[in-house]
This record gives structure tokens, sequence and C-alpha cells, in this order.
């Protein structure tokens, strides 16, 4: 007893099928690129007022601030934050440096966390920082910026930089809430230690990473505003 | 090469209203459930999500329903996929180039519109089978019906886990936020509330329906 054969789809030809997905790429390209090429300066514009109102959120007694790209292990003053990695110098009226802002970033529980803190080189302290990007759990990881006891690690984070000139003295890190015993330990919010935990993280590693050049640095910068 | 084309149905008010309630996105065919669960923990978010759901619904059926006789059936689901990736990807300018904020704390969540099954369904199952306004004017009322579940959500989570709605401080101080409201066990709770709130209503409304179609047939049989 045989079977009829059942009648096989007709498969349309390959070009067709080319074709049809070669006309839906087009039109998405063109689409995306037209939306892109529109929005990119309002975006750019968007990020840069974003860090400027951080810049200035971070170091509340600067009234003028430079912009410096790391090259090469040296700071070279720039006019446009184009370049991959930058810092922030502050200067009051009198044209005296108060400080600088640097970017930090690591993850936290959601995705990265990034951050723009300040630093005083003169006394060595981290002051204040101001989140740039987090999606941390409200209510918990958004705690960094509104719980008053975490905030007050942030009166003077001692970063100081060691004699050999290369790294920071004492690592910054977190430490579990009610046990902060040196001034270089951030006190981590009971709830939040993951986000805690990163903050510590990124401070210690761009610390490493810059606090020593920029006391390398510190009389060019403190003469920057002035010439 | 195309799908074959049903017969229309003409364009009424019905085409519209269905995604508001009895099709309701969310509360009736339960679609989309991640983002609604996700980003619902403050009504900015939840308006911010609904926005970039509805234009990406309303231009991926556009595009879908105005190529689907270009689309060879084989490769639809890929071409499906690729119109959606393009308005995610430009909701996600347009978002960046309106609010820097906003799309911080939407996150993941805007790419992850790609993903959501609402928009992929309803270009397979209506705007690929029927013409560019039936399918704009469904997708509108798909994505307002998917808005009113996501605000539904977003404005008790937040009333309740923080005391405000659009930040604005609704409670006296004196409240204790829930905080559980604002996390993702909360979105749950919520949810099911809803749910059963909105089953509720639609068990009342066809019991309603029965009982009128019974005693008007009674009325009759009497005469």
């Amino acid at each position: 007893m045989s079977e009829t054969p059942e009648e096989l789809p007709q498969f349309p030809a390959s070009s067709k099928l080319i074709i049809a997905l070669g006309i839906i790429a087009f039109l998405s390209g063109l689409l995306v690129v037209i939306v892109y090429e529109y929005t990119k300066p309002i975006i750019a514009e968007n990020q840069r007022l974003a860090t400027e109102k951080a810049i200035f959120a971070v170091l509340p007694a600067a009234k003028t601030r430079l912009t410096f790209a790391v090259q090469a292990n040296k700071l070279q003053l720039v006019t446009d934050a184009g370049v991959a990695e930058v810092i922030y110098a502050g200067y009051d009226q009198q044209n005296n440096l108060v400080g600088v802002a640097l970017h930090a970033a690591a993850q936290g529980y959601q995705d990265t966390v990034q951050l723009l803190y300040a630093y005083n080189p003169l006394t060595s302290c981290i002051t204040g920082f101001a989140v740039l990007k987090s999606t941390e759990t409200p209510g918990f990881g958004t705690k960094i910026t509104t719980d008053v006891d975490f905030l007050d690690n942030f009166k003077c984070l001692q970063a100081t930089v060691n004699l050999a000139g290369t790294n920071l003295k004492h690592a910054i890190k977190t430490v579990r809430h009610g046990t902060k015993q040196q001034s270089w330990e951030i006190d981590a919010i009971a709830g939040a230690t993951i986000t805690s935990n990163a903050i510590g993280r990124m401070l210690n590693a761009s610390g490493n990473k810059f606090h020593a050049l920029i006391a390398k640095n510190l009389t060019m910068l403190q003469q920057a505003q002035t010439k | 090469m195309s799908q074959t084309i049903e017969t229309e149905k003409p364009l009424t008010l019905e085409v519209f209203t269905a995604g508001l309630w009895q099709e309701n996105p969310v509360f009736v065919m339960m679609l989309g459930l991640c983002p609604t669960l996700a980003v619902t923990n403050t009504l900015e978010n939840s308006l911010g999500m609904s926005a970039a759901t509805l234009f990406v619904l309303v231009g991926s059926n556009a595009l879908v329903s105005a190529l689907r006789l270009v689309i060879p059936k084989q490769i639809r689901i890929t071409a499906y996929i690729i119109i959606i990736a393009t308005f995610v990807t430009i909701v996600d300018y347009l978002i960046q180039a309106f609010s820097l904020d906003l799309h911080n704390k939407l996150g993941a969540f805007i790419q992850l519109i790609v993903v959501n099954c609402l928009i992929l369904g309803r270009a397979e199952a209506y705007a690929s089978r029927n013409g560019f306004t039936k399918a704009v004017v469904s997708a509108l009322g798909m994505g307002l019906g998917f808005t009113l579940a996501l605000v539904a959500l977003g404005s008790v989570r937040e009333l309740l886990g923080a005391g405000q709605l659009l930040g604005y401080q609704i409670f006296s101080l004196n409240f204790e936020p829930w905080v559980v409201m604002i996390l993702p066990p909360g979105g749950f709770i919520v949810l099911g509330s809803w749910l059963l709130l909105f089953n509720y209503f639609r068990q009342r409304k066809t019991e309603n329906l029965l009982a009128v179609d019974s005693a008007s047939h009674c009325t009759v049989k009497n005469n």
C-alpha cells in the first residue's frame, strides 16, 4: 500500500529572498542613519551639560574649570573633552585650584555605575561624587546619593599617594556597615552592600591610576588657569 | 512569495478599543511582562517605557503592513525583527536626545523592547494580515492599552513604595514607605492585584450581559 506523497510547499528563489531582505535592510539603515545624524549633536550637548553640571556639583567652590587629557602618563591641557581619559581641574574666582574631578566606574548590582568624583590633591581627600550613570535598585542602591551616613564618608576620604609616587598609600575599601576604623575606609550602606563595594572598588582603581599623576603635575595644575 | 491576504473587515472603533480593554496586552494577553515588572517602580519610568513601546509598536506595525506583500513568508520573522530593531534603535537615540536621565533610568530595557513578544506578536498576527491604516490604529490601541497597564502599576508602586507620584510627595513625611513595592516582588504583588480587579470587573460585566440577555428572552416569551 503506497502513500500519496505530500506536495512540498514551493520555496521561492533565493534571489527573491535576498532582494526582499536587501530592501528591508536598506530602509532600516536609512531610517537609523537619518535619526542618528539628527540626534547626534543633541545627545553630545546633553552629555556635555550633564558632565558640566556634575563637575560644579562635586566642586562647589569652583567658578571655572579646565580639561586635561591623560596622554602617555602626562596631563595635557585640551579645549574639548573628546579624548578617552580626562580630568577636570576646578578653580575659584582667584584662579586657585580647588580640586579635580575624575571619572570612575565599576560593576554594581544591575549594571555599571559611573561616577564623577572630587579629589583635592592638596589635602589628598576625596570630597564627594556625582552619579553619571546608574541603574541600581531604587530604595537600595540609589541610597548612595541620599544616605547621610554614607555621604559622611566623603567629607574627607583619605586617598594619599605612597612615598614612591606610584599608587595609593592605603587601598580604599568598603567595610561592613558600622565597622569603619580608618579614614580610607568607606562605611557601607546596610542593604546596599554591592553598590557600596562598587564605589570602593572604583575609587581605589581610579586613585591608583590617576592620583600619583595628579601629584606629579600639581604645580602645572595650580598655574594652568593663570597662564 | 507573499502571504495570502484574507478579506479585510472594515475599520471600526473596535479595532482601536480592543487593545485598551478586551485584548489588553498586559491584563488579558499577559504579553510584555518583563518590562511591565522591571521598570514600573516609578510612574516616570512607566511613562517613558510606555512611550518607547508605543512608538516601536506603531512604527514597526506600519512598516510591516506596508511591506507585507514584499516580505516572503519564509523570511518574515527575520524581516520583522530587523524592522523592530530599527525602531528600537531610533527610540533609543530619541530618548537620549530627549532626556539622558530617563535613558539612564530605563537602562537596558529600552534595547530589550526588541524581544518584547507584544511587538513581534502584533507584527505577525495583525500587521502582516491587514492594511496600513488598520495596522496603525490597532497598534495605537495596543500601545495605549500597554500604557494603561504600566501607568496602573507604576502609580501604585511609586505611591506605596515612596509616598510620591512623579517625584512629588503625596503622602505625609510620616508615611513609612513600603519598600517592597519598588522591588521586584512588589511588581508581582501589584500586577496580581490589578489582574484580580480587572478580571472581577470583566466577570461582572459578562454576568450582567447574560442577565440582561435572559431577561429579554423571558419578556419575548411572555409576550
